[in-house]
C-alpha cells in the first residue's frame, strides 16, 4: 500500500516526527559534538566575561531593574550564539556530500519541498533549544539566575529565533557548493552579525564610539534575536523584537525556498553525471 | 493484456549553464521490466535520475510516474518512487531499524504497518536479526540491501537505482544483481537500473544505451544485440558508445 493521497495532516506530522526525531537523537549520542557546542559559549561566559567585567560598567536598563553584572548582560547574546552558530552548521551541513547523499532522500519523500524544509528546520531548531538550556544550567549555577517564568517563556522564543538563525543558514546553504566555504561564512556571516550586534554590548554604548555601527547593530537581526531572548529570560514582553524577528524568519525562509526550487534554485545550477 | 506504464519519458532535454546533457529523450518502462540504463561516465545517466527524481526540473519534455507528472503532480508521481542513489545515503550514526522507520515516517506510513513492512523486507534480504546494528556496522554489500529494502518499504511501482554495485566486492554485487532481477520478475515493479558494468545485463533484460546524452539503442537484449550486429552486449555497447570515434 502506498502513501495516502491526498496528502493527509497525519501523514504531514508523522514526517516532522520522524525528521526531528532523527537530527535529536544523532546530537544525543553525539557526545563530542555535544561537548563541543557547549564549550564555545562556556568560554566567552567564564574567561571574556570575567576578564571584562571590571571595565564594561552596565548602566539599569530594561529588562533589568539594577545593576548587572556583565556575565548576567552576556548570557542571553551566548544563548543567541549558540543557535547561531547550531543554525550555520546544521543548515550547511546540508553541502557536505553524506548529507546531501540524506537530503536526497528527503528530497525525493512526497511532500512539499517547502515543508521538507521546514521539518529540517524545525529540528536544528530544537537541537539548538537544548544546547541552550544545558547552557543556562550551568550558567544557573554560576549564579546567573532568572524567574522560573522567563525560562518557561524562553521556549517558543528561542524556537524562533533558532527557526530564523536556521532559515539564514539555510538560505546561504542553497548558494554554497561546498563546506570549505564555512571559513568564509565564519568571517563574512557569523562574526559581523555576532559583533555588530547586542550581543556583548548594550546599544547606547555602539552609539558613543560610532553612529554608523549603531545603526546597523540596531537593524542587525541577531540584535533582534537577542533581545527577545533577554527580554523572555527576565518574563517581560519585547513586540519588537518579536515582530522583527518573525518577520526575518519569513522572509530568509521564502528565499531559502526559493533556493531549493529544483527551476529556479541552486538544483538546477548543479551539475551531474 | 500489455503490462502498465511505470515510467515515460517523452522529449526530454535537459543543459547545464553551457552543456546539452540529454537531448531528445523517448522512452518507456512497463511493470515486470528490469531495464538496464548503460552508458559510459558522462553519459548523461545521474542528470536523466536527477530529472526522475525532480532534484532538478525539466524544462523541457514530460516525464511520467504511473501517469502522473513529475512536475506538475510531483508528491503523487513520488510516491510510486523507490530509489538507490549511487552515494551512500543511510545514516551511519542510526540503526538499521531507525534508518527504515525515518524512510517510512517521511512517507506517512503507520507505525505497526511500517514495522510489518520492515520486517517483510529486510527477511527477503536475511538482514532481519541485524536490524539493531548501526549502519556504520555493516560491510557496503549489506548496507546497499538495506537501501534497497528501504527503496522498498512503501511498495514503490518503480525501483531507480544509480551504479548500486559501485564499489562492491563481487559476491555482493551478484546477490544484489540477482535480487533486484527476482523483484522485476515477480511482475508488480518496474526496474530502472543505471549501469557501466555490462555482466549486470540479463538475457531478459530490456536495454537502454545512452551516450553522450542521447539514446543510442532502446529493447529487450536480442534487439539491441540485432540492432548492433553484435553477439555480445559488450560488443554492441562498444558498437552504439565508439561510433564516430577515429
Amino acid at each position: 500500500m502506498s502513501a495516502p493521497y491526498p496528502t493527509t495532516p497525519i501523514h504531514y506530522w508523522r514526517a516532522m516526527r520522524g525528521i526531528v526525531g532523527r537530527e535529536m537523537w544523532r546530537f544525543v549520542t553525539q557526545r563530542e559534538r555535544f561537548i563541543s557546542a557547549l564549550v564555545r559559549p562556556l568560554v566567552w561566559l567564564f574567561v571574556f566575561a570575567a576578564g571584562f567585567r571590571a571595565s564594561l560598567g552596565m548602566a539599569i536598563m530594561p529588562p533589568y531593574d539594577t545593576y548587572i553584572l556583565y556575565e548576567v548582560y552576556i548570557t542571553p547574546g551566548l544563548c543567541a550564539m549558540i543557535q547561531l552558530f547550531n543554525g550555520m552548521q546544521s543548515s550547511l551541513s546540508m553541502v557536505y556530500d553524506r548529507e546531501m547523499g540524506s537530503m536526497r532522500i528527503l528530497m525525493v519523500s512526497p511532500l512539499p519541498r517547502w515543508f521538507l524544509l521546514l521539518s529540517k528546520l524545525v529540528a536544528g531548531a530544537a537541537v539548538s533549544v537544548l544546547q541552550v538550556y544545558v547552557f543556562l544550567g550551568i550558567a544557573w549555577l554560576y549564579n546567573i539566575n532568572a524567574p522560573w517564568q522567563g525560562y518557561l517563556l524562553l521556549l517558543p522564543c528561542l524556537l524562533l529565533s533558532g527557526l530564523m538563525l536556521g532559515a539564514l543558514g539555510l538560505l546561504l546553504s542553497s548558494f554554497i557548493k561546498q563546506l570549505e566555504n564555512f571559513a568564509g561564512v565564519m568571517n563574512f556571516v557569523i562574526f559581523p552579525l555576532f559583533f555588530m550586534s547586542t550581543a556583548l554590548y548594550p546599544l547606547w554604548k555602539i552609539k558613543e564610539s560610532s553612529v554608523l555601527l549603531h545603526l546597523l547593530a540596531k537593524y542587525n537581526p541577531f540584535s533582534q534575536a537577542v533581545e527577545l531572548i533577554r527580554f523572555a529570560l527576565y518574563a517581560q514582553p519585547n513586540p519588537t523584537a518579536l515582530l522583527y524577528t518573525l518577520i526575518a524568519f519569513v522572509v530568509f525562509m521564502t528565499a531559502a525556498i526559493i533556493g531549493y526550487n529544483p527551476s529556479k534554485g541552486m538544483m538546477s545550477r548543479r551539475g551531474g553525471g | 493484456m500489455m503490462p502498465a506504464v511505470a515510467l515515460s519519458v517523452e522529449n526530454l532535454s535537459f543543459a547545464y549553464t553551457n552543456k546539452t546533457a540529454l537531448n531528445q529523450l523517448n522512452f518507456k518502462i512497463h511493470s515486470g521490466e528490469c531495464t538496464l540504463l548503460l552508458g559510459p561516465n558522462g553519459a548523461g545517466k545521474s542528470t536523466l535520475f536527477a530529472l526522475i527524481t525532480r532534484l532538478y526540473d525539466s524544462r523541457q519534455g514530460c516525464i511520467e510516474l504511473c501517469g502522473f507528472d513529475v512536475r506538475r503532480q510531483s508528491r503523487r508521481a513520488l510516491a510510486k518512487l523507490g530509489v538507490v542513489f549511487q552515494q551512500p545515503t543511510l545514516d551511519m550514526d542510526l540503526s538499521v531499524m531507525q534508518n527504515l522507520l525515518y524512510h517510512a515516517d517521511l512517507h506517512g506510513m503507520d507505525g505497526k504497518l511500517a514495522r510489518q513492512r520492515i520486517q517483510q523486507e529486510l527477511e527477503r534480504l536475511d538482514m532481519y536479526e541485524r536490524r539493531f546494528e548501526k549502519a556504520k556496522e555493516l560491510n557496503g554489500g549489506h548496507r546497499r540491501r538495506v537501501e534497497i529494502a528501504r527503496a522498498l518499504l512503501h511498495q514503490p511501482s518503480l525501483l531507480l537505482l544509480d551504479e548500486p554495485t559501485v564499489g562492491l566486492d563481487v559476491p555482493s554485487r551478484t546477490a544484489i544483481v540477482s535480487y533486484v532481477h527476482q523483484l522485476a520478475g515477480d511482475g508488480q515493479l518496474a526496474v530502472l537500473w543505471a549501469s557501466h558494468l555490462i555482466d549486470e545485463v540479463y538475457p531478459q533484460d530490456h536495454l537502454i544505451v545512452l551516450h553522450q546524452g542521447s539514446i543510442q539503442a532502446n529493447g529487450p537484449v536480442p534487439e539491441v544485440l540485432v540492432a548492433a550486429q553484435a553477439t555480445t552486449i559488450h560488443a554492441a555497447f562498444d558498437h552504439f558508445t565508439q561510433a564516430g570515434k577515429p
